[in-house]
């Protein structure tokens, strides 16, 4: 069985991003770029599946500009066993990920694909979801634990009040959370043999897919500032001001 | 112009999401309907129609419907879609499970998250875990929209007389299917809905010492429990206590935390909060610039003499 795995370039999460001055987005030229941590646990969840015997060969999937290609030689080192970068220098919004990635599923007949639940840029949470959708495939978002056995995977996912457990037949999607495992470390010579490793490059055209962004971004602001308060020396004046000053209990 | 709000309920009874969700869908301007789908909930039904601000209650019941498998929701949604001008779900985890479904087999894009309406396809959504707020507008003939609860007020859950409407029940997609649930069990309110939240951070060291520290300032408070994600990380607590980007936002009166500093992704799942207190024996913790009223100290002794002295 192959899985296919999606991973984002998104600005690395340790960089605090600053709005333009223009108010047109972010400023994002001179910042450190990584792959998307919930990408990292889904390639590392695809590479432990092939580790246990159950899936052959595991490809990275990246859309965007040809820096991507940066990304899938990460996933190549986590264990990836090649690479597909969907080359555009478009703006890619979720809804023409999707259309990509369900494209590169028809191509390459994988059994699972597994993605990230979101990503830390744009904080969407839909790419997966929404190639369920078009693949009518079915889907386990949010994953804290995946188990394949047969055609089907038993996946249990983290929900408001708790833990859930499903049952999907695959050929299906499966999104991560943060808790399904801890990425392993890159070393270097697993970073050198992913140099080595096959990465094949499509333009949206080549697959026969429309990106064109359906939503388009009018301006981009700084949130309301949130000023400090005052430091209390004390629990008592603490309780005094929430009290009486503050009037929260 | 219509709007569709996607109840979440749990087949009994409507939850504190849908009447933020309901709010949302009033400033678009438009008439606002509610689908409840679900089984035997028919108590749900009845009360969504209660909502003030709804005009139309579509009930569609079935055992298809009862756990709310994304694959058999997004068909009810999609059977009725075609009446509707925009589709809201409240952002909560069943709907971010759903409403991208729904979107894709519209063919249309997905406005996640809005904290705003500035006018029927004109949004704001928080990006990059807060940092920035971005203005977004549609040009889709459906917009397909998750709604942050925290943006809006709750409508009244009382005052409407929606009519209420049967629909057929969606088929099973045979695809999926629910295995189980484990349930945190808790009579403090929950963490989304509380009007006083404590919060706890690594600081804590042990489950033990969290729940030590922690339950009994909840219990005075009669507070919800929140912990930050590396204190979840770490195992202290349980993993839908997690207050942040990635865990749950929330905004209530008043939060307390105990031993966070204050990552960036902790901060955007609570700077709304109206009144911050800060406890945290580094004086340089990032929570102190957020924090209405910081107390420099360490937890293990001002916690314990703040249930004392409440």
């Amino acid at each position: 069985m192959k899985v296919l795995v999606a991973v984002k370039r998104v600005v690395d999460y340790n960089v605090k991003v600053r709005v333009k001055s223009d108010n047109s987005g972010v400023d994002i030229a001179n910042v450190k770029m990584s792959m998307n941590p919930f990408d990292e646990i889904a390639v590392e969840e695809a590479v432990r599946l092939k580790e246990k015997g159950v899936v052959t060969e595991v490809i990275a999937v990246s859309c965007g500009v040809a820096q991507c290609q940066e990304t899938l030689r990460t996933a190549m080192a986590i264990g990836a066993d090649r690479g597909i970068l969907v080359e555009t220098a478009e703006e890619l919004q979720p809804l023409a990920v999707a259309k990509l990635l369900k494209a590169l599923v028809d191509k390459e007949q994988p059994g699972l694909v597994i993605l990230g639940k979101q990503a830390i840029d744009d904080d969407c949470n839909q790419t997966g979801q929404m190639l369920a959708a078009l693949g009518d495939m079915p889907q386990a978002t949010f994953a804290s634990k995946v188990e394949v056995a047969g055609d089907k995977a038993s996946v249990t996912r983290e929900v408001d009040g708790g833990l859930e457990t499903i049952s999907i037949s695959m050929p299906a999607v499966i999104t991560t959370d943060l808790r399904l495992n801890e990425p392993r470390y890159v070393t270097l010579p697993n970073i050198m043999k992913a140099k080595k490793k096959q990465l094949d490059v499509f333009k949206p055209e080549d697959l026969g897919v429309d990106v064109a962004p359906r939503i388009k971004t009018l301006k981009v602001m700084e949130p309301a500032k949130r000023s400090a308060g005052i430091k209390v020396p004390d629990v008592a004046t603490l309780v005094d001001k929430l009290k009486n000053v503050a009037k929260v209990i | 112009m219509t709007s569709l709000v996607i109840a979440e309920h749990d087949n009994a009874s409507i939850k504190g999401a849908t009447l933020n969700t309901v709010t949302a869908a009033a400033a678009i301007g438009a008439d606002v309907h509610v689908l409840v789908a679900g089984h035997n909930a028919g108590a749900a039904a009845a009360a969504a129609a209660q909502i003030a601000g709804v005009s139309k209650v579509i009930h569609a019941d079935g055992a298809s419907l009862e756990v709310g498998l994304a694959e058999n929701v997004a068909a009810q949604v999609l059977a009725i879609a075609s009446n509707y001008t925009h589709i809201l779900f409240p952002a909560t985890a069943n709907g971010k499970n759903v409403a991208p479904r729904v979107a894709a087999k519209l063919d249309v894009g997905q406005i996640s998250d809005i904290t705003k309406v500035d006018s029927p396809d004109t949004f704001e959504r928080p990006i990059y875990a807060g940092n920035a707020i971005a203005t977004v507008q549609s040009s889709d003939a459906v917009k397909v929209i998750t709604v942050r609860t925290t943006g809006f007020d709750a409508a009244a859950s009382t005052g409407g007389s929606a009519t209420v409407e049967t629909a057929a029940a969606a088929t099973d997609s045979g695809k999926s299917s629910f295995v189980g649930r484990e349930v945190t069990k808790s009579d403090r309110p929950e963490l989304t809905a509380a009007k006083i939240i404590v919060s706890g951070g690594r600081a804590l060291g042990s489950s033990e010492k969290f729940d030590e520290v922690m339950i009994p300032l909840a219990d005075k408070l009669g507070a919800a429990i929140g912990a930050s994600r590396a204190a979840v990380d770490a195992g202290y607590a349980a993993n839908d206590l997690q207050v942040g980007q990635t865990g749950k936002i929330v905004a209530p009166q008043l939060y307390v935390a105990c031993g966070i500093s204050g990552a960036i992704q902790h901060l955007a799942g609570m700077k709304d909060s109206k009144v911050i207190v800060a406890i945290n024996k580094d004086p340089e913790a990032p929570i102190f610039s957020v924090a209405d009223f910081g107390l420099e100290a360490d937890l293990f002794v001002a916690v314990p003499e703040l249930v004392a002295a409440l």
